[in-house]
């Protein structure tokens, strides 16, 4: 599949935006969260601002951007527009939860049950746009249990990451231990998904062939000899997209060791010394190095996965 | 509401018969003539006249060769177009309701008035039925020619999709593929009609008619005689190269 990097960027930074906002509701909730106004500003204005970055850029690759709000129609069969939905209605309590908490306006109970409530709507959100993939037949290395998991755990993950950064700026030493605690659970399990989900797409048995594709294989090996257009047509474009393999291998060692490995580090790093003059620069790294492996898991995620249609191009089996 | 319909009333679709089809492309050809003109016009080209050349098209003759395990080959010519499916994906996923299955006849349609251009449809299709249109920003597809088999206006036999009406070898037939007493059921029901990727769970209104079973001498089906570069006989010769012959020999 065609690795677009308006969707790269749009699954990448909303991501990150909801898994911040599930985060700060759960630390809200801990009673562990500053309650006040800069602070609030700089950790809820960079998640509204990543998770409105990350939708905007999601309506670029459209066709027809100015049409983007009928896609909030379709909510009883489309996953898409389950998702749209959802993105959108989260605002509404994160948004209060955002102000009230920030600026003070309410006891700390209720501002507590609004992020939850926005929190949830989060979590949803993030399996919306799971399922867009999860339930496409026709690309079998999505269409599987472990992409539901990569888009649920990676979301509050990188946000887990990005707010131990922000809390360990605003000397918030309580509350970063925590976030660090939970961002290195949480990536661990990000990696456990992610390689259990290459293990999946690279040892599966295919599920469609050339062969079954054009109902021709009992005649033994079917192989294309002539192409209906000379050059690449939308088809080839959206769905032919191939990768090296040495390069898939690659990318892969890179984003395990960006996204996941180093990160890890760097918050063991900060768990065993908070607060020492290295460790905020040290924190950036990591939260740098996240983003990298990230956007290089999901352009992965995107090329690696071969589409049916490639079977009538020649493909042999997805 | 891009919910599939329960049952549709007929189920109309094409039949392609691999065995005719001699891989003319005249099929894709009329297809984008007709349907540059009708509902989904423009049938939009990029770089016509240029040195790439590309465009929309709804139906595309792909040519294929198979190879059995004793090295046999055989050359099969394979128009692709939209199957219609009746567990149609790219109708479920379309998040605006552009993209619709027709409850009355089961043709798989899209509105270009409230299409996005969001191309998950096109994904959702394992086989490669839609393609977008760059210039208008939405996704086009066979309507298995619906301005034209309605079309009153149009001689009773001419009534079918474009891709039948040109078919110069008789390899594509139209009809109700719903109705077990209608020509094309009785076709397909006669010759092993198939579904593409039925594993896909979209459960295809077109059928495939697999190619025959190639003559290959044995079993009692005759081959033609192999002639040899130098004849051992004179059976059958004319009087003059008979004579020849015993002069030389």
């Amino acid at each position: 599949m065609h690795p677009a990097k308006s969707v790269i960027f749009f699954t990448t930074a909303s991501g990150a935006g909801y898994g911040m906002m599930i985060v700060l509701a759960l630390l809200a909730s801990l009673g562990v969260l500053p309650r006040e106004a800069g602070f609030g500003f700089a950790t809820f204005g960079l998640a509204f601002a990543l998770t409105v970055a990350g939708l905007l850029s999601s309506t670029l690759h459209l066709g027809r951007p100015e049409r983007a709000w009928r896609a909030m129609s379709q909510w009883r069969s489309s996953w898409l527009s389950r998702e749209g939905l959802a993105a959108v209605i989260a605002f509404v309590p994160l948004g209060l939860f955002a102000i009230a908490w920030s600026f003070n306006l309410v006891a700390s109970s209720p501002a507590v049950v609004m992020g939850i409530v926005g929190a949830a709507v989060s979590l949803v959100t993030l399996y919306c746009t799971a399922m867009i993939y999860a339930s496409l037949r026709p690309v079998p290395a999505w269409f599987n249990g472990w992409t539901v998991a990569g888009y649920l755990v990676l979301g509050p993950m990188n946000g887990a990451v990005i707010l131990a950064f922000l809390l360990e700026a605003f000397d918030a030493d309580q509350a970063a231990a925590i976030t660090r605690l939970l961002a290195l659970v949480l990536l661990m399990i990000g990696l456990g998904v992610k390689l259990a989900y290459w293990r999946r797409i690279h040892t599966s048995a295919p599920v469609s062939t050339a062969g079954s594709a054009t109902g021709l294989g009992h005649l033994g090996r079917v192989e294309m000899t002539g192409s209906p257009h000379d050059n690449d047509n939308y088809l080839l474009r959206e769905m032919g997209f191939r990768i090296a393999r040495k390069h898939a291998d690659k990318l892969r060692r890179i984003s395990v060791w960006t996204g996941f490995v180093i990160p890890m580090l760097v918050m063991v790093d900060g768990l065993v010394f908070p607060f020492e003059p290295l460790t905020l620069p040290i924190t950036v790294l990591g939260l740098i190095a996240c983003q990298v492996g990230v956007a290089t898991e999901r352009w992965l995620f995107f090329a690696e996965a071969k589409h049916a249609v490639t079977l009538y191009y020649g493909e042999q089996a997805v | 509401m891009t919910s599939l319909p329960e049952t549709t009333g007929k189920k109309l679709g094409l039949v392609v018969d691999l065995d005719i089809c001699v891989g003319c492309h005249a099929c894709a050809v009329n297809c984008k003539e007709w349907n540059a003109g009708a509902k989904s016009a423009p049938l939009t080209d990029y770089d016509p006249y240029g040195k790439k050349p590309d465009g929309v098209w709804f139906n595309r003759v792909h040519t294929y060769e198979t190879t059995d395990e004793a090295g046999r080959g055989q050359t099969v010519h394979f128009p692709r177009s939209c199957l219609h499916c009746e567990d149609a994906p790219c109708v479920t996923v379309c998040p605006t309701g552009a993209s619709y299955k027709r409850e009355d006849d089961g043709i798989v349609l899209v509105n270009e008035d409230i299409c996005i251009g969001c191309k998950l449809c096109s994904w959702a299709c394992p086989y490669g039925a839609r393609e977008h249109d760059e210039n208008q920003g939405v996704m086009k597809k066979c309507t298995l020619c619906v301005d034209k088999i309605y079309n009153e206006n149009l001689p009773e036999e001419s009534r079918v999709p474009a891709c039948v009406s040109t078919c110069p070898a008789g390899a594509r037939s139209f009809g109700d593929l719903g109705d077990p007493d209608s020509e094309v059921s009785r076709l397909v029901a006669a010759r092993g009609g198939y579904d593409l990727m039925p594993e896909q769970l979209t459960k295809p209104v077109n059928k495939y008619l697999p190619p025959r079973p190639r003559q290959d001498g044995r079993e009692g089906a005759k081959a033609p005689r192999m002639l040899d570069h130098v004849d051992e006989t004179t059976d059958g010769a004319g009087l003059i190269a008979r004579w020849v012959d015993k002069l030389l020999s």
